[in-house]
């Protein structure tokens, strides 16, 4: 009977097991093939087997030297450092006082930016075009980085970190007489630090993915970021499959890299959307 | 600089608490100023400045005049515009597979298993890849001599290779199924934080009484998993009526208008044609279409917490 019992559950085991690695096929496999793709040369691209025949580094070469794989990398990071610097700082200083300061309006504008999440961003592109138009900063990675400078998402978060740092700390820097701004800088900073890397790993994501508004302010694809300049070539350069595996395997990695090592700081956040 | 002020207002705390309280208020001003120009500028003016656009032939180049209605009666004739109406509507149709498919991995992954935390990351990968680039393999993979085509012949499924994203029967499915394969991993987390914030004790008290795993899962953690159902398809339902990339790297809504989506319309209309004012009446009808569905989510979701309680 016990021994029936143990079976059962060795079995749902297994089974379990089963159905885990088949899924992971599905949702890994295609990475998988696309990475085997991209070392593989021309002719047998679309090959079924996983291990390449001749594995061969040329797709890489080729789109690393004649698609300007590293001018595309350096706007990249442009964008998406300048972007990360502007969110943390401007909405670290926004979120301060909507967690640790009584003001008036205080509630209007938790409202207003709570509201606003559910809007996507898409609704505004045609006026933020023909802002950015007007600020001159058309085909300028600038006028880029601009547009979702400042994320409510951002805002929200931090909030809830300051909101975890003890009152009493700020309590006993106000009555030393510390202005605002050093406490914020000094003791508020430094207590969030875990909630400002969880705002740059999301930040770090979304803007090293981002395509669409780059591909609408930029002009020149020489000043587009990877993903925008990866569908420009797919367009243009639809014969060399192998060139735009190695290309979009380039762009993929840095995220999923960054994903593996912050994960559990990411999913918490995520998930964490739904209590809040 | 600052510190001698501030002492000043300390001080002053008895005597004029008013003072205090405005000095307060801007000093909240001061640190949010900065952020709020910004999503002023670039998030909150923008939307509502749509609404007027709309009622406008704005050209960049030529002189913008006031048209009234006429860009509403233009999609009311525009065949585009009316297959993006009806393949939106119809695309939603993935919120109840990925909502199902993914409280299902949830639960399968919601098991103290070795190595179990690497499957959860490896279905989450998605979540976080560039669409652009999961486009992009998804359609080497759809491709008449890709994989999925020579796996099917290899197996004699079929004879001849099919065009999955180039015939308007398949290609729609193809851009759902792609939208499916990568929110799964998503909804699975939300899912699997709902499951995992149920309390212990009530599952385990339903089993004491003679309870099947299903039947604790149905009367038991799927009612508890209400508000999280609730979040995640309005979330889904907001995602898939704006449903766009994969459309704009695969098929430009074609062939025909296949995949002719209302996001990809009004994109279409306002950067390749710069009809500015069309492209803000068609993503009016968009926000107007997720508002809708969205309440439909809401209100059902409502009756059926109700339907619970009683």
């Amino acid at each position: 009977m016990i021994q029936a019992k143990k079976r059962r559950k060795a079995i749902n085991t297994v089974l379990t097991y089963v159905m885990l690695v088949l899924i992971a096929i599905v949702c890994a496999g295609p990475f998988i093939w696309l990475l085997a793709a991209s070392f593989r040369s021309g002719q047998n691209i679309y090959d079924i087997s996983l291990i390449p025949q001749n594995p061969t580094l040329e797709n890489y070469i080729g789109v690393w030297e004649f698609l300007s794989v590293p001018r595309y990398l350096l706007n990249t990071i442009i964008i998406t450092v300048a972007s990360i610097a502007m969110d943390v700082i401007l909405s670290a200083l926004c979120a301060y006082p909507l967690a640790c300061m009584r003001f008036k309006g205080k509630n209007f504008i938790l409202g207003v930016l709570l509201a606003s999440m559910i809007i996507p961003a898409a609704a505004g592109m045609i006026i933020n075009y023909l802002t950015i138009s007007a600020m001159h900063l058309l085909n300028t990675l600038a006028g880029v980085v601009l547009v979702g400078s400042v994320k409510v998402f951002s805002i929200i978060l931090l909030r809830q970190g300051y909101m975890g740092v003890p009152k009493d700390l700020i309590e006993a820097a106000r009555i030393d007489g510390a202005g605002e701004l050093r406490i914020w800088w000094q003791i508020m900073l430094p207590g969030i630090m875990p909630t400002v890397s969880t705002v740059i790993i999301f930040d770090f994501i979304s803007r090293w993915n981002e395509f669409l508004w780059p591909i609408i302010v930029l002009q020149d694809p020489a000043k587009y970021p990877l993903a925008a300049a990866l569908q420009y070539l797919n367009g243009s350069f639809n014969y060399k499959f192998g060139y735009i595996a190695a290309g979009a395997i380039i762009s993929v990695i840095p995220v999923i890299v960054v994903f593996i090592l912050c994960q559990k700081n990411y999913i918490e956040a995520v998930s964490g959307a739904v209590k809040g | 600089m600052k510190m001698p002020t501030s002492t000043a207002a300390v001080s002053g705390k008895k005597r004029r608490p008013m003072r205090l309280q405005t000095r307060q208020t801007l000093l909240a001003y001061l640190f949010m100023a900065p952020a709020l120009i910004l999503l002023v500028v670039f998030v909150f003016a923008p939307i509502l400045g749509s609404l007027p656009l709309m009622f406008f032939d704005y050209s960049v180049l030529g002189t913008t005049k006031f048209v009234g209605l006429k860009n509403f009666v233009t999609a009311f004739h525009d065949r585009n515009f009316q297959a993006a109406i009806v393949n939106t509507i119809l695309f939603v149709v993935v919120v109840p597979v990925i909502q199902i498919l993914s409280i299902m991995l949830a639960v399968l992954v919601n098991r103290k298993l070795r190595g179990i935390t690497v499957f959860r990351t490896l279905y989450y990968i998605p979540v976080v890849t560039s669409m652009v680039a999961i486009s992009i393999m998804w359609g080497f993979l759809f491709d008449p001599s890709g994989l999925i085509n020579s796996l099917l012949k290899k197996w004699g499924l079929i004879s001849s290779s099919l065009g999955f994203l180039t015939d308007s029967r398949t290609a729609m499915l193809c851009i759902m199924f792609i939208t499916v394969w990568q929110g799964l991993g998503y909804y699975m987390m939300m899912y699997l934080a709902g499951l995992q914030s149920i309390p212990q004790e009530i599952v385990e008290a339903a089993y004491v009484d003679g309870a099947t795993p299903a039947k604790a899962f149905w009367h038991i953690k799927l009612p508890m998993l209400k508000p999280y159902i609730w979040f995640c398809s309005l979330n889904s339902v907001i995602s898939a009526v704006g449903v766009f990339d994969a459309v704009f790297v695969l098929t430009q809504g074609g062939p025909d208008t296949a995949t002719m989506v209302i996001a990809y319309y009004s994109y279409y209309k306002a950067f390749n044609s710069f009809e500015f004012g069309y492209a803000a009446t068609i993503g009016f009808v968009q926000a107007l279409i997720t508002g809708v569905i969205s309440i439909v989510v809401f209100l059902y979701g409502r009756k059926g917490e109700e339907g619970g309680l009683a």
